[in-house]
């Protein structure tokens, strides 16, 4: 295991947890012993944290990420010598900020919410070698993660489409689509990754899924409102 | 208490102790301070142990075995400054060899890691190294050689020094910085860029020892300031190497000889073999070398005696038969915990009883219990005992790094019937008692948590099998120079297809420029034989004029597709060996190339060995070294130009004793016996002028009295002016530089190179032939620039291991590599494209496109993992599941619990 298998959700859960403060550790830069170089995917992903836990109010001293080899002891000793330090005088998570705890525990739910749509919109940033320092502070700024959560991209199915041919569903990889024989089809929100595989199948004739970006999505249709009257069928009846 | 000699005798130790805290094996014994041996006295320990272990009555046993060869390994000796007075070593006690001094820097050292004087016990501000003790001097008591590792030693220590404390001043005196090795230079700039580090070159002298401050003072002399005296808190002396204890009594024993300075003889053909046949040997005893040289030479003379004893292979293994292993995928997780002492060093500072306790109150653990060393023979057989008798079916050890003992208790857990991959280790050393020593509670707190964490894994963990890969038993070997023929015919000498390929339409590579070695070896008529016997082998298939177009495979199962004389071919291989060699330097400075009085170093071989007129009866010739190399575009030793100069001043001293030579230097890096030579050639009136890179030498055609000459400019750091030398010839020791399709290759094989372009190994020092793809190898130039002798030390390490590799019949690959839950995969490509093994791919299906992961490629590194949206790819081993389940457990439930507490109060 690399540190580049270090994921966005694993940090998020930590402080989730109430960690105070995340270290992540990884070989020295450019000293891969494979031919991955995955540390840098570990710094990429250490600094979009940093960007998100920012963007939510919290310090982002309290993630830090350092590359070291396993002859350098000392500097270990003092790296997190110092990290220990600096999370103490942030105080406890939140409170340190002056943020509710409650607050703070809606909003990191949420980005944890958005960890698969985050890995998506930001693949190629994040599998990028970083080979200057000063490219760090701003690789990921605050504009871009204010957006980036701002413009959340969201799916949904219009009941008035929806001919409930349960296609969708059997392709959405994380079974987040609810769907029954003659029932208007409903996607969870809470469990959908935006990967728009249901956009992408549902077929052209019915055309049922919209995708919608920065605005909430509307309320699906009450249970005993799912009905799909076809308009076919109803001629014939 | 006696003083410990693992520890240089700064510490103290019992008469029962281990002998260090990583011993193979790890057990205590009793040496010959003890009293009841010396005195019949004490006994007490007899009484102590409830098991009845002691027994005074073992006496040491004579074996008579039967071998067929034999490799002498028998090390080195530091040298003993005691030999000479002046080095006030055993009589100042601030003075200390650098061996002491490694001790001291050792966190298992005499004062745990604290760099402190023998006099009071206090740190030491400025400290000075003296380089080349007992080295490089002809006077009695010293060794004519160089040690050949003590310029890089040094660097290493003051690093440490500098670590230990970054106000520490340290000053080294030195002759010549030896920085010849692969990333030497690189790391000799790091230690001379530290702020407080002086590299001084100066010869000096012990002053004397301040009586009140036991300091002691150092005269040395610099060209700006003359003779000084400088006063230190402590003294290093960086100690050579010697010949091992009782050298003499080993080579008559096995008959072997002794080259003059006491080490084996041997020659530069074949330098693991010593003058009796079936006699081998490696590492030190060969001459001075460092650890990844000893690594090397050691698989080579294993390879040797494989090529003498191939008949005997296999016949004295017995294969390991492990119980059937339990199905337990449907039971509930059974997690036993074993929390380990390790004899104190854990035992000190956590309490381990206590976490014992702890450990049976998290859930899934049904039986915890210590141990005083976990990784002792009766431990693992007690773990796999009560594993069977409790029916656990997963195992926690809370000891130390996985890094060292995972592989151990793995085989435990076969032995107890159990899948391996159910194994977890809580690091309570390295992570707990040895950082946290003065804070005893907080770390047992810690202790408990990483067991707590290591559980909540554990029970998530699940059986994986490694699966068996068959082995093609052929090689190929890459590049027909020296290192890929002498790497072939080992290969093939025992009993395997060879398939050498070669760029070239003739064999030979780089030596067939050269004409002689240094210590006097003709290189054509050698290069002659072995490329007779190449050609001769029937199991070594040549292809020359050959370029290789396709490589594909993996360990065991290579395919390569090779354009050649003989048309187009493809090799199925199980093992590749990259010995492609390397280029040289085509200098653009000091006229190369336009004026044809000046040469390479090479070019200048060849001409002395033509007896070309004009250079053998110069009347001045000069040799300029270092170009091309030493400087910011290539920040490396070309490590073999020292020695080539020095040859060709020698040999033509030898047909003109009247010529005069210079040689321009920055460093002379005649390292090990080669210091000889370099010894010679200034008796013989070879001038030696040293350059700095800032004032490099200049240099330009002009005539001199009517007559042309290269007017060479340089200044002379003893006169300190400039010295104008008009010579007929000028040779430059043009660097030896990586071949520009390197990259092209590293890619075709899925290795990797340096920051200098040179092939890269998968360890500098404990894998130095091999790299980090399993299966392909590396030896000769392709790695490193070096000398002939070096070479063919390398190419038997590299056959010795695809030898290892190819008596195999199949190759384990771990079973902890990714896997793809099909459904969940919505077939975005971002694995694919994480992955730099080319282990994924997606594939058309009829829901789509999906992932597809090659178990056999996947080397588990989990970048995919981390990269895919849906989770639908898993490493396993290391899932998403049982990595959250991890980190969730660091906050104990009880925190939890209080939390929620806290949050329904608030509201």
């Amino acid at each position: 295991m690399c540190s580049g298998r270090v994921d966005l959700e694993f940090i998020l859960r930590a402080f989730s947890n109430g960690m105070d403060g995340v270290f992540i550790g990884g070989c020295r830069l450019n000293e891969c012993n494979y031919t991955t170089q995955g540390n840098y995917h570990a710094l990429n992903t250490a600094l979009l944290s940093r960007g998100l836990i920012e963007h939510i109010g919290l310090n982002p001293e309290r993630l830090s990420v350092e590359f070291m080899s396993a002859g350098e002891g000392i500097r270990f000793a003092e790296v997190t010598n110092e990290f220990v330090r600096k999370v103490k005088e942030l105080g406890p998570l939140g409170d340190g900020e002056g943020i509710d705890k409650e607050e703070l525990k809606s909003n990191l739910a949420n980005l944890r919410r958005l960890v698969p749509y985050i890995k998506q919109v930001k693949h190629e940033k994040l599998g990028k070698p970083l080979r200057n320092p000063d490219e760090y502070e701003t690789y990921f700024t605050s504009e871009e993660i204010d957006s980036l959560i701002r413009d959340e991209v969201s799916y949904y199915i219009d009941p008035e489409k929806c001919q409930a041919c349960m296609i969708c569903a059997r392709r959405c990889p994380v079974e987040a689509i609810i769907s029954a024989r003659n029932q208007v089809h409903i996607i969870e929100q809470d469990k959908c990754i935006k990967c728009g595989t249901c956009l992408e199948v549902c077929p052209t004739k019915f055309n049922a899924v919209r995708k919608t970006s920065g605005e909430p999505v509307p309320p699906p249709l009450p249970e005993d409102e799912r009905s799909i009257v076809r308009a076919s069928k109803e001629g014939v009846a | 208490m006696y003083p410990d000699r693992f520890n240089q005798e700064i510490s103290k130790n019992k008469a029962i102790h281990i002998h260090f805290a990583q011993a193979i094996p790890l057990v205590t014994y009793i040496d010959e301070s003890c009293l009841y041996l010396k005195e019949k006295k004490c006994k007490i320990c007899t009484a102590v142990c409830e098991n009845n272990a002691i027994d005074f009555t073992q006496k040491a046993e004579k074996l008579e075995v039967n071998v067929g060869a034999i490799i002498l390994s028998p090390g080195l000796e530091p040298y003993d400054p005691k030999l000479r007075d002046e080095y006030g070593y055993g009589k100042f006690q601030n003075v200390v060899t650098s061996m002491d001094y490694e001790r001291l820097l050792s966190a298992s050292g005499p004062y745990e890691g604290e760099i402190l004087r023998a006099s009071d016990k206090k740190h030491p501000h400025r400290i000075a190294w003296i380089q080349c003790v007992g080295s490089r001097q002809v006077t009695p008591g010293g060794n004519s050689y160089c040690s050949a590792v003590c310029c890089t030693y040094t660097q290493k220590q003051v690093i440490l020094t500098k670590e230990h404390d970054a106000e520490a001043e340290c000053t080294i005196f030195h002759n010549d910085i030896r920085s010849y090795g692969k990333d030497f230079e690189r790391y000799f700039e790091r230690a001379e860029n530290l702020a407080g580090v002086r590299f001084i070159r100066s010869y000096v002298s012990i002053g004397k020892e301040d009586p009140k401050t036991k300091n002691v003072s150092v005269r040395y002399s610099t060209p700006d300031d003359g003779v000084q005296e400088e006063e230190f808190d402590m003294v290093v002396l960086s100690v050579g190497l010697t010949p091992p204890a009782g050298f003499k009594g080993l080579a008559d024993k096995f008959g072997i000889e002794l080259n003059s300075h006491g080490f084996c003889k041997s020659n530069t053909s074949n330098p693991l073999e010593t003058t009796m046949p079936g006699v081998y040997v490696s590492g030190a005893f060969q001459g001075p070398v460092d650890i990844p040289e000893s690594v090397f030479t050691a698989s080579g003379a294993g390879s040797q005696v494989g090529e003498l004893l191939n008949c005997r292979r296999g016949k004295l293994t017995t294969e390991r038969k492990y119980p059937l292993e339990r199905d337990v995928s449907v039971e509930e997780p059974k997690v036993g915990v074993f929390v380990c002492h390790c004899g104190a060093n854990i035992s000190r500072v956590v309490n381990v009883p206590s976490a014992v306790e702890y450990a049976l109150t998290l859930p899934n653990v049904v039986y915890a219990q210590n141990q005083l060393f976990s990784c002792a023979t009766n431990s693992a057989k007690e773990i796999s005992d009560l594993a069977k008798e409790k029916g656990l079916n997963r195992v926690v050890i809370a000891a130390c790094s996985p890094r060292t003992l995972e592989a151990l208790f793995r085989d435990t857990l076969r032995e107890a019937g159990i899948n391996q991959y159910y194994l977890e280790m809580a690091n309570i050393r390295e992570q707990c008692s040895w950082v946290h020593s003065k804070e005893k509670e907080e770390a047992l707190e810690k202790a408990n948590d990483l067991i707590r964490m290591a559980v909540a894994r554990a029970s998530r963990l699940e059986a994986l099998e490694e699966f068996d890969l068959p082995v093609n038993k052929q090689a190929l070997v890459v590049g027909g120079g020296i290192a890929g023929m002498t790497c072939a015919l080992s290969i093939a000498n025992q009993g395997h297809e060879v398939h050498l390929v070669e760029r070239e339409a003739d064999l030979g590579g780089m030596a067939r420029r050269i004409h002689t070695t240094l210590e006097g070896m003709d290189v054509q008529a050698y290069l002659r034989d072995l490329t007779r016997k190449v050609y001769k082998h029937p199991a070594v298939h040549v292809y020359t004029s050959a370029t290789i177009t396709e490589a594909t495979g993996y360990v065991g199962n290579f395919v390569t597709r090779v354009k050649s004389d003989r048309g187009l071919t493809e090799i199925k291989h199980g093992a590749t060996v990259i010995a492609t060699g390397t280029d040289l330097y085509k200098p653009t400075e000091y006229l190369y190339g336009q004026d044809d009085r000046v040469m390479t170093h090479l070019e200048l071989e060849e001409r002395i060995n033509e007896g070309d007129e004009r250079v053998v009866n110069a009347e001045s010739l000069v040799m300029i070294q270092c170009v091309g190399c030493r400087n910011e575009e290539r920040n490396y030793c070309s490590r073999v130009c020292c020695g080539e100069s020095i040859k060709n001043a020698l040999a033509l001293k030898e047909k003109n004793p009247q010529m005069d030579i210079y040689i321009l230097f920055r460093d002379i890096r005649t390292y090990g016996f080669k210091e000889d030579y370099y010894r010679e050639a200034a008796s013989k009136d070879i001038r030696f002028i040293r350059w700095e890179p800032q004032d490099k030498p200049e240099m330009e055609a002009t005539k001199a009295d009517g007559k042309p000459v290269l007017r060479v400019t340089v200044t002379d750091p003893i006169l300190e002016k400039k010295l104008e030398i008009d010579a007929d010839i000028v040779a430059l020791a043009a660097a030896v530089i990586p071949r520009a399709d390197n990259k092209e290759v590293s890619q075709q094989f899925k290795v990797s190179l340096g920051p200098d372009d040179f092939f890269k190994e998968a360890h500098v020092k404990l894998r130095p032939v091999e790299f980090s793809a399993d299966g392909v190898y590396l030896c000769g130039m392709a790695h490193y620039p070096k000398h002939i002798s070096e070479t063919i030390n390398q190419a038997y390490g590299a056959a010795g291991r695809v030898v290892t590799l190819l008596s195999h019949d199949t190759v384990v690959a771990s079973g902890s590599v990714c896997v793809v839950e099909e459904k969940r995969c919505m077939g975005c490509g971002q694995c694919v494209s994480a992955c730099t093994y080319r282990a994924i791919e997606l594939r058309e299906t009829r829901q789509g496109k999906k992932s597809v992961v090659n178990p056999v490629l996947c080397k588990g590194c989990g970048l995919c993992n981390a990269k895919c949206p849906s989770g639908a790819i898993q490493l396993k081993h290391f899932t998403d599941e049982a990595l959250l389940a991890q980190i969730d457990a660091a906050v104990p439930e009880e925190d939890i619990i209080e939390q929620i507490d806290a949050a329904v109060a608030v509201v």
